[in-house]
């Protein structure tokens, strides 16, 4: 579904000033569908930026490399081409856009990858029943739907926001971009069954349809791992991706860090050893 | 969609897509929807502004004495005057003896019935949207169509004297109501008030005349439509409302000119007066023409808008889109005389190209617990440059009086402009003043978001125009209110190429 090979960026502010440091160092990465992918890595280690360049973020140039999704070079496509061939970033920060009902703004994005497919009765009526059906599931007030977009919400509510759009939208790939921060363990909990219900949701319909939902999450916690099991987890570090496992590297990071991982963090751990023998001869 | 398309090609052959970039990438070429003009003999007096003039315009008139004595007057006066430079704006000098003052098409004396009037004339009124036939016109809206000097036609007119209601042109009812006209003419805008009202004092060739008798609610909206089609001609028109006590109307008014590369000058004075209790509904949908791209022709419009609350408990509220004109000098104002009385401003203007726009409003508190809410939204695009200025004043006795006010203003474009100019003059301590402002730029992020949702950036940046002015929008009644929405949605589509 998704494969990104050797892919190297920049901002493009770098690019104007011609300082070639890289974000974005040569990353790969492999998604099959159906699949839960989760990156983790330090602060800065380019996670979010290789979401946004995968969705199209003007700030950041793609210099080498390729990306493919669903058969197409990503590259060439504009944003919202993107997002119509069934991209979907979740923000770590969603705008507040003043005046625009959050309702309005939902129906604009339904529309925009279903309006060609079906009349229009149709698909309001669908619309209609998903929105109803996934507030639920996502146990939100339904008052926050006339609400402006986003604004005067609290942090949870703008991540459940995030999600519902993702359920709405119908999305082949969603990248979910730190979507546990600044959340309760209730709302955590309700987050990651609504993600694991799209998910399966639709795996189940795949046998049909021949289809899969598949998830890329960005993360910095071991506690979303609880109730999402990850396919794979995949860490970043300074552009790159260094390492790459099945579930249980998720505790070994928690309880490790990041700096166990690299030259300098092993480094840094013989010397913290030595000290403490040092210490144990002064005694 | 398929020149959103084109779009896309484009950007596809760059590969980085930045957003500066696609700004300028055409969408959609759209043209001002009411740029034609009619060809129609008229009947003109040479350009040039003198006692000669003013006389001439008095005697194709048949003006009665004070009336003459009144332009005489103001005219004195404008002689005396300058041109005001305080304002955020910059237009060539105005050459006031290349301007015809008076322009009508020519028409038999009398009009009974709409079937008199100039097919040209029907035709152009039809083709902006208003159908004067018996038939076809608009079941609750009353129109009086101005074009260039003259009034044309008024329709329901006969329906509305049953109830007491006069609705006429100016000129008529200097004839038939002489009385009313000499006793509040002149009374909110006086002609030594500035030097376009003393101008437009001096050579007022029409407008509309509104009396509304004691508590009775209008049952229909009365309208006015200004057209100027002469391209040397100037519009001067005066528009007069009076309230009598208990009484409510709501009035609307709305403007178009045709595309010329010269400037066409509109000054005109609005005077509204509200007796006790009396409300009155004020709203106008500018849209002359704003010049091209480049910012060549356009109307300069010079417009006093001033509304007097005389009895106690009366209101006057004033709501404005304003999308037209190469120039906008125009300060809709409330002077709250009785006590109790409340005064409302609600404004939209959204500038393009190369538009200037100075507008705002005057409160000015007199009487006891008097209140006044403003709510002005500027939207500028392009090179434009949007200016509010506003003034609010507490008098000595004004207490307990309150104001509120609130100015918000879009940018949309790197190379617009906008500023706030809140003046506020307090002589009491009882009063209680509130100023919210607040500009905001729509941020690539902003876009970024609507963009990754699949909604591409022109509908984003109407959804984000259009939900920034909702406030305003509500104010104005409704045909009206979906007409400006479209409006704006169209010209915002315009300050995207």
């Amino acid at each position: 579904m998704l494969e990104i090979k050797n892919l190297t960026a920049v901002t493009s502010e770098q690019e104007i000033s011609r300082n070639q440091a890289l974000i974005l160092k040569g990353v790969n990465l492999t998604l099959k569908g159906g699949e839960i992918q989760i990156i983790m890595g330090s602060n800065g280690s380019g996670k979010s930026t290789l979401a946004k360049l995968l969705a199209g973020h003007p700030a950041y140039n793609m210099l080498h490399g390729s990306i493919i999704f669903r058969n197409e070079k990503l590259i060439r496509c504009l944003p919202e081409t993107r997002a119509r061939l069934g991209l979907f970033l979740g923000f770590q920060y969603p705008m507040e856009v003043g005046g625009v009902s959050n309702q309005d703004f939902l129906r604009l994005a339904y529309h925009s990858r279903y309006k060609k497919k079906d009349n229009i009765l149709n698909t309001s009526l669908r619309f209609a029943n998903k929105i109803l059906n996934y507030v639920k599931i996502l146990d939100m007030n339904s008052s926050f739907l006339p609400r402006p977009l986003n604004q005067g919400f609290s942090g949870g509510e703008k991540k459940k926001n995030e999600i519902l759009q993702m359920a709405i939208t119908g999305c082949e790939l969603a990248i979910l971009d730190e979507i546990d921060s600044g959340l309760d363990v209730d709302a955590l909990k309700t987050l990651s069954k609504t993600i694991l219900i799209y998910q399966l949701d639709s795996s189940f319909n795949s046998r049909f349809l021949q289809t899969t939902k598949s998830l890329i999450l960005i993360t910095h916690y071991q506690r979303l791992l609880e109730y999402i099991k990850p396919d794979k987890i995949q860490i970043m570090k300074q552009g790159k991706i260094v390492c790459s496992g099945k579930s249980n590297l998720g505790t070994i990071i928690d309880r490790k860090g990041y700096d166990w991982l690299s030259g300098v963090g092993s480094g840094l751990h013989l010397i913290e050893n030595i000290n403490k023998k040092k210490l144990q001869i002064l005694k | 969609m398929t020149t959103f398309l084109d779009n896309k090609e484009i950007n596809l052959i760059r590969q980085g897509c930045r957003f500066s970039e696609r700004c300028v990438k055409p969408l959609r070429d759209n043209t001002y929807k009411y740029g034609f003009s009619t060809i129609i003999e008229s009947d003109e007096i040479k350009s040039g502004l003198n006692l000669e003039t003013i006389k001439l315009i008095s005697h194709k008139k048949n003006e009665s004495g004070f009336i003459i004595n009144f332009r005489e007057k103001a005219f004195k006066k404008w002689q005396s005057l300058k041109d005001p430079t305080w304002a955020e704006l910059s237009y060539p000098v105005i050459n006031y003896q290349a301007i015809k003052y008076y322009s009508s098409p020519k028409t038999q004396e009398k009009l009974k019935s709409i079937d008199e009037v100039d097919p040209e004339l029907r035709d152009t009124f039809e083709r902006l949207g208003i159908p004067l036939n018996e038939q076809k016109r608009l079941a609750n809206v009353a129109v009086d169509a101005v074009f260039d000097s003259v009034s044309i036609f008024t329709t329901f007119k006969r329906e509305l004297l049953k109830l007491g209601i006069i609705f006429c042109s100016i000129s008529e009812a200097i004839n038939k109501y002489p009385e009313l006209v000499k006793k509040y003419l002149g009374s909110v805008v006086p002609i030594t008030d500035n030097y376009f009202v003393a101008l437009n004092s001096a050579v007022f060739t029409d407008g509309s005349f509104a009396y509304i008798p004691k508590n009775l609610k209008s049952p229909i909206e009365l309208s006015t439509y200004f057209r100027i089609n002469n391209e040397e001609s100037g519009q001067f028109e005066r528009t007069l409302i009076i309230a009598e006590s208990g009484s409510m109307i709501s009035y609307l008014e709305g403007c178009t000119a045709p595309k010329y590369d010269s400037n066409q000058l509109h000054a005109a004075v609005v005077e509204l007066i509200s007796h006790e209790g009396a409300h009155i509904r004020y709203s106008t949908v500018q849209n002359w023409y704003a010049g091209d791209k480049k910012g060549k022709g356009g109307v300069y419009n010079f417009v006093t808008k001033r509304g007097l609350c005389l009895g106690t408990e009366s209101k006057i509220s004033w709501t404005q889109v304003e999308t037209g004109s190469a120039v906008t000098w125009k300060y809709p104002s409330c002077i709250l005389m009785g006590n109790a009385s409340q005064g409302e401003f609600y404004s939209v203007a959204l500038t393009t190209n190369y538009q200037q726009a100075d507008t705002g409003t005057k409160m000015i508190h007199i009487g006891k617990n008097t209140k006044s809410r403003i709510l002005s939204k500027g939207i500028s695009g392009g090179h434009s440059k949007n200016t509010y200025r506003g003034l609010i004043q507490f008098g000595r006795k004004a207490s307990q009086a309150m104001s509120y006010s609130q100015c918000d203003s879009l940018l949309l474009a790197h190379q617009s402009e906008t500023n706030t100019f809140p003046y506020i003059n307090v002589r009491n301590s009882s009063a209680r003043v509130e100023h919210e402002a607040s500009i905001s730029r729509i941020g690539e992020e902003q876009i970024f978001y609507f963009h990754q949702r699949g909604i591409p950036e022109e509908e984003a940046i109407k959804l984000i125009v259009n939900g920034f002015c909702q406030e305003v929008f509500r104010k104005l009644p409704m045909e009206f209110a979906l007409e400006a929405e479209k409006l704006l949605d169209l010209k915002v589509e315009k300050s995207l190429t």
